[in-house]
């Protein structure tokens, strides 16, 4: 038989496996249960009544509890049209819901409204069998799981004994007249106040929790659940201590089998926080261990009472913890500013160094890399719990180092991977994110860094005995330089598996081009919160097999249907691309003449200015936090992180510009220009003519829509017409080295991430701020352009600034020609790898068209015939040409 | 309501075997096919609604009706038409056709002022559709042939909200729908559908108030008939227009302890996949799916040609993801007969629990 996991659902499925412990239902939108919600439905107030329902959510409840019992509340009328209302919050609407009513009626006009399957709270056998079988059969019907509390003919069960013989009957009975579904069974067999002076009650706690037991004994599919608040009740008033019985009972409930409770989500205290006095007294209570404990809580209850009107200023309260809760708060949290202090004192009450590591610090890593892999925090947050972490390793690492030399004993890891940029290529960011992630979740990473031959990686590979290869790249020859890794490591007979990973890859180009050259597992990852799974998976013996069958079906499956799509929609001969060329009537265009030719160095650009000129949006996505600036720091799931991150981008932007950490250069060149065929003819002033050569598309188009090349932007020479075009090259990441440095010195990833990814926006601000005087100043066709950031993000401007490599000329060797040009290497600091990448890779270069039709494109796939053209003009054999327009061919080349 | 007898036993026992034998065939799209006869306002209209409206009831509206484009009328008034379809697909290898009652709802006839002919359009369907499966059983009864009895989705959504500016509202309630979709269940087992598919599902609202209507129905009856359920991921968000990821979906249907569970219309088969995969994955039913021939071109086309979703199609089947597929809109019997030959020779799915018995 199949496991029977509850499977509930609102947008998104709720499985309730047995790693989940413990489900918490939030209670905050229960009119019963809280004053405040009972008022905003009273008034009408429902625009409020769902933020409630929102913020319940937010803080962790897995599924809402929604009662509207109240005699002045028109019931059914407020419970459909509150779940109505959250039904249009996809924040909400994701969990399940909890229908709960002491009205049938009530129920039922709840369950008429949600979509996905919830909970019924609840049923009983108070009026008999033959309702409460009735009632179950609708709840069938209307296909919800069901609460049954444990209720009969002649009452509320209160011992232990009733509540399972009620229960017992109940499943009985439901199981067999019904065939309901033992895991769409939730017992509730009552939670009473405890402490309440009166001495039957002493016991209630005790009783609830053994009757848990025994009925998850005999019915291990059902689960117990009940309204943890209730036990408190006689302490109302003071929060704290009911608090504390909430979080006692609980641990003591949930080891006995207790496996959801209606609570509030965002007021749970962790048992471990309860003050150890507070603790013993209210242990005494709950567990009923002594005839005056409630007295003896009563006792010390006052002094635990918050002061009305008391600010709470920074919550320090978690340095109160023992040492090994501070460095899990420290890193889930990600506060470094204790952590050295906290692993001294966890590493002098250990008896190994070692201990500190694999003990509190890897357990603390552990959370983070299940909150992480559960959505509930975010890279940003996980990048700076890796900082704790790292610091409080390199405080240990003497010690161990000592301690091996003595005993000769190492540390086990998850397995050990080698990272590396492919050659060619010099982009880290996402790379050194998933190094820190993956350190996160105890593997051991061996970063060779940028520009990595593949030789080297090998090498490194067998030095190390490595489990893993990772490789990463952003520019598209790296691609080619993947597949050529992947093509060694099987002539090499490697057999450890392969890392596909970075901006430009993708599942497609890995499925076709780097898998099939490498017979053991090659694996796309798509961002760094798929490195972890995807290398779990990986180096486990029990999920390697699945995983792989189910990567390689997968492949094999996007390699047909890219088989089927090419024979799908066949390009158009060259010929018949460029007789549908972009064309204008150039007789009557009069080309703009630049106020400024010839070229122009731009040193010391002020950082400051360029600051307004930055798309976030981007930035944003770097750290894989989805959408767009500013909306994004509003936004219900990452708005929290997404505010976060930019006041910690804000505040390192005031230092680095006061301080000066980096210089942005800049040139641009305009020089007269005519177009021959797809070539562009550049004349410079020593009479020396320059040739750019540009791609056309192919894409069978109708005829209003031409088949562009950048050359078509550039009035032809047989027309006449004196053109121009320009060239540009910036950085903003000169002495960047030097503070990165200093920052991985720190052992600070964080601060090293995102000054790399600040240095990437102030180029990607220098190369907009510049285009636009470009346009008002030094070429100055559009003076009085005046657009403010929104609009230049969004291009509504004459002219263009394409980037060799980029879709309109996917060429990066052009590169070259246009660095010649601008001689940018002397006049920027902008070097070019072998790869044509460029470094600092905090830099943006491209060619600017002024013509007013001229527009963005996608050159797209390239027919052999267009390629042996290129070539020939080029000077290139077919097969350089091939190498270098790889990514572009729509053809398997020879 | 699941220990209530079978109402043809040995049907559902027949249509198991099959199940379990090899990957079963549902028909292609119906609105494609009826688009072949280009039928005007005359031919929808037929003698009985020559005047716009229906001459055997008394109206109580003026005037007559534009009756053109309601395709499940034609079930009325030609219903050669219909059969001839049906026949089509069964003669291009479909071993399950659907009835012509994707709209044969009161809520969704009432836009023709023809609710009045919910009961009969179901009944008359599925009768359509029997007449067609035992003629061609009777010519191949090695291949057993099952009418599939359509629930559509009615042009309404019980948890989605048609007013922007009051997301609490509603235009169709949870009770409307079950009266709408008993009524059309009644017709179409009196019609003698051998199962009762609720398809092309937008919202799972209104999928679980037909899944209510029928419960209760079997209920009344005292018989049941399996149910297929397929719902609609709506674009390429993976969501169903009311928002739910396809695993939440099936837990949404789950109660009704489906012959089936899949999904169909919206995109073409390979945007499809990863989502059949879901269901897949965790579906203890069999898993069904009749996708659109590829999205729509800019000209409202579907031109995926029969070769290319077969060939797709095929990759699901020998990847083990389903038991049952076909077409929905766009496809053609040109498109059923390549699935059809396609998945011949490759293993159904296996259930989860025949899984466990193996192990």
């Amino acid at each position: 038989m199949m496991s029977r996991h509850t499977r509930l659902s609102g947008l998104e499925p709720l499985v309730i496996t047995p790693d989940l412990l413990f489900v918490n239902v939030g209670e905050r939108t229960n009119v019963t249960g809280s004053a405040q919600f009972r008022k905003l439905i009273k008034e009408d107030r429902y625009e409020e009544a769902v933020d409630v329902a929102r913020q319940q959510v937010a803080s962790g409840a897995q599924i809402i509890d929604v009662n509207m019992d109240e005699g002045l509340i028109d019931s059914e009328a407020a419970m459909t049209r509150f779940l109505n209302l959250i039904a249009a919050e996809p924040d909400i609407a994701r969990v399940p819901v909890m229908v709960d009513s002491s009205k049938w009626s009530v129920i039922e006009a709840g369950l008429r409204c949600l979509q996905g399957k919830g909970i019924v709270n609840s049923i009983s056998m108070k009026e008999g069998e033959a309702p409460f079988l009735e009632q179950a059969r609708k709840v069938q019907q209307y296909g919800a799981a069901v609460v049954v509390m444990a209720f009969d003919e002649q009452g509320q069960a209160d011992t232990c004994a009733r509540k399972v013989e009620i229960c017992s009957r109940a499943y009985e009975l439901l199981t067999r007249e019904l065939d309901f579904a033992p895991e769409d069974i939730i017992f509730d067999p009552n939670i009473f106040a405890i402490a309440t002076g009166i001495e039957e009650h002493n016991n209630y706690a005790v009783d609830f929790i053994e009757a848990t037991r025994e009925l998850k004994r005999r019915f291990p599919d059902t689960h117990i659940s009940g309204g943890v608040s209730n036990v408190s009740f006689s302490f109302r008033g003071n929060n704290t201590v009911r608090e504390a019985i909430h979080s006692v009972f609980l641990y003591h409930a949930i080891k006995a089998g207790m496996d959801m409770g209606i609570v509030n989500a965002g007021a749970l205290l962790i048992y471990d926080d309860v003050p150890t006095e507070l603790r013993e007294r209210v242990e005494d209570v709950v567990l009923n261990r002594r005839p005056d404990a409630t007295e003896r809580l009563l006792e010390i209850a006052d002094n635990y009472k918050a002061k009305k009107g008391e600010v709470v200023v920074e919550n320090l309260a978690w340095r109160d913890k023992p040492v090994r809760e501070r460095l899990s708060h420290a890193l889930v949290h990600g506060i470094d500013q204790y952590v050295i202090e906290d692993t001294e004192a966890a590493r002098v009450a250990t008896t190994r160094p070692l201990d500190v590591i694999e003990g509190p610090l890897m357990d603390g890593m552990n959370v983070v890399g299940d909150l992480f892999g559960a959505g509930k925090m975010f890279l940003p947050q996980v990048v700076k719990s890796a900082r704790v972490m790292k610091k409080a390793v390199a405080h240990l690492i003497p010690y161990i180092e000592e301690e091996k030399a003595r005993t000769g004993e190492a540390s086990r890891s998850n397995g050990k991977i080698v990272m590396a940029t492919v050659k060619g290529d010099v982009h880290d960011i996402g790379k050194n994110i998933v190094g820190v992630v993956l350190r996160c979740n105890n593997f051991d990473v061996i970063d060779l860094g940028v520009m990595v031959p593949a030789q080297k990686i090998l090498e490194t590979a067998i030095a190390e005995n490595a489990d893993i290869i990772g490789l990463s790249g952003l520019i598209t020859p790296s691609l080619e330089e993947m597949s050529h890794v992947a093509r060694e490591m099987q002539r090499q007979n490697f057999e450890i598996p392969l890392l596909i990973g970075g901006a430009t890859t993708s599942r497609a180009h890995t499925a076709l081009k780097i898998e099939p050259h490498y017979k053991s597992p090659t694996v796309w990852v798509k961002d760094a919160s798929r490195a972890v799974g995807v290398a779990q998976s990986l180096v486990s013996k029990d999920l390697i097999d699945n995983f792989i069958a189910k990567i390689r079906a997968e492949y094999a499956e996007v390699r047909e249907r890219h088989r089927q799509r090419g024979n799908g929609k066949p390009l158009v001969s060259l010929d018949k691309a460029r007789s549908q060329r972009f064309t204008t009537d150039w007789a009557t265009y009069e080309p703009p003449q630049p106020r400024q030719p010839g070229i122009t160095v731009l040193d010391h650009y002020d950082l400051a200015e360029l600051r307004q000129y930055i798309d976030w949006s981007p930035f944003f996505n770097a750290w894989e936090l989805a959408g767009r600036y500013p909306a994004i720091l509003d936004d219900d799931i990452v708005g929290t992180q997404a505010r976060e991150l930019f006041k910690d981008a804000q505040a390192m932007l005031d230092q680095l510009i006061a301080e000066r950490w980096l210089t942005a250069r800049g040139v641009i060149g305009f020089w007269p220009a005519a177009s021959v065929g797809d070539d562009i003819q550049v004349q410079l002033a020593d009479g020396e003519t320059v040739t750019l050569h540009h791609l056309r598309q192919q894409v069978d188009k109708p005829v209003e829509r031409p088949d562009f090349c950048l050359s078509d932007f550039v009035a032809p020479k047989k027309a006449d017409k004196p053109d121009w075009i320009g060239g540009f090259a910036v950085t903003a990441g000169i002495g960047i080295d030097a503070h990165v440095a200093r920052f991985e010195a720190a052992h600070d990833d964080y601060s090293a991430i995102l000054l790399k990814a600040l240095a990437d926006r102030l180029a990607e601000a220098f190369a907009e701020r510049l285009h636009e005087r470009v346009r008002r100043e030094f070429w100055g066709f559009a003076p009085d352009e005046s657009l403010d950031n929104n609009a230049l993000i969004d291009e509504q401007y004459r002219g263009i600034r394409p980037a060799p490599g980029y879709p309109a000329c996917p060429d990066h060797t052009e590169k070259a020609t246009l660095f010649r040009l601008l001689d940018a290497p002397a006049n920027t600091g902008i070097e070019l790898t072998d790869g044509f990448a460029m470094f600092p890779t905090a830099a943006v270069s491209g060619w600017y068209f002024a013509h007013p039709d001229s527009q963005y494109f996608v050159v797209g796939r390239l027919t052999r015939e267009q390629v042996d053209d290129y070539a020939r003009r080029k000077g290139w054999s077919r097969e350089e040409a091939e190498r270098w327009l790889a990514p572009n061919l729509d053809y398997d080349p020879d | 309501m699941s220990s209530l007898p079978w109402l043809h036993p040995e049907r559902v026992a027949l249509l198991q075997q099959q199940l379990r034998r090899r990957i079963l065939i549902i028909d292609g799209g119906m609105g494609t096919m009826l688009q072949g006869h280009q039928l005007d306002e005359t031919g929808f209209r037929g003698e009985r609604f020559a005047q716009g409206h229906d001459s055997t009831h008394a109206h109580d509206h003026p005037g007559d009706c534009d009756l053109k484009g309601n395709n499940d009328l034609l079930t009325l008034t030609k219903p050669e038409v219909i059969r001839g379809v049906h026949d089509a697909y069964l003669a291009a290898g479909a071993d399950l056709v659907e009835t012509n009652t994707f709209n044969s709802t009161r809520i969704s006839q009432a836009d023709y002022h023809l609710q009045h002919l919910a009961y009969e359009l179901n009944l008359e369907g599925a009768r359509i559709a029997r007449a067609a499966c035992d003629a061609a059983e009777a010519k191949t009864p090695e291949q057993p042939r099952f009418v599939i009895g359509v629930l559509g989705p009615t042009s309404r959504t019980a948890s989605l909200s048609p007013d922007v500016n009051d997301p609490g509202f509603r235009n169709v309630t949870f009770e409307e729908l079950v009266l709408n979709y008993t009524e059309a269940a009644h017709g179409l087992i009196d019609g003698g559908a051998d199962v009762i598919m609720v398809e092309t599902i937008f919202d799972t609202l209104n999928a679980k108030a037909a899944l209510f209507a029928l419960s209760e129905l079997f209920h009344q009856r005292g018989v049941r008939l399996p149910v297929m359920i397929s719902g609609t991921i709506t674009d390429r968000s993976g969501r169903t227009l009311s928002g739910q990821t396809a695993e939440a979906f099936y837990y949404s249907v789950n109660h009704a302890r489906p012959l089936s569970v899949g999904l169909n219309c919206a995109l073409g088969a390979s945007d499809l996949r990863p989502h059949v995969q879901v269901l897949a994955d965790t579906a203890d039913c069999f898993v069904s799916t009749h996708p659109n021939a590829g999205l729509p071109n800019a000209f409202g086309e579907y031109d995926e040609t029969p070769e290319q979703m077969a060939s797709v199609i095929a990759g699901f089947a020998r990847d083990g993801l389903v038991n049952l597929v076909g077409g929905c809109c766009g496809t053609t019997p040109a498109h059923i007969q390549a699935i059809a030959d396609a998945v011949r020779d490759i293993a159904p799915r296996a259930l989860p629990s025949d899984h466990a018995k193996a192990a």
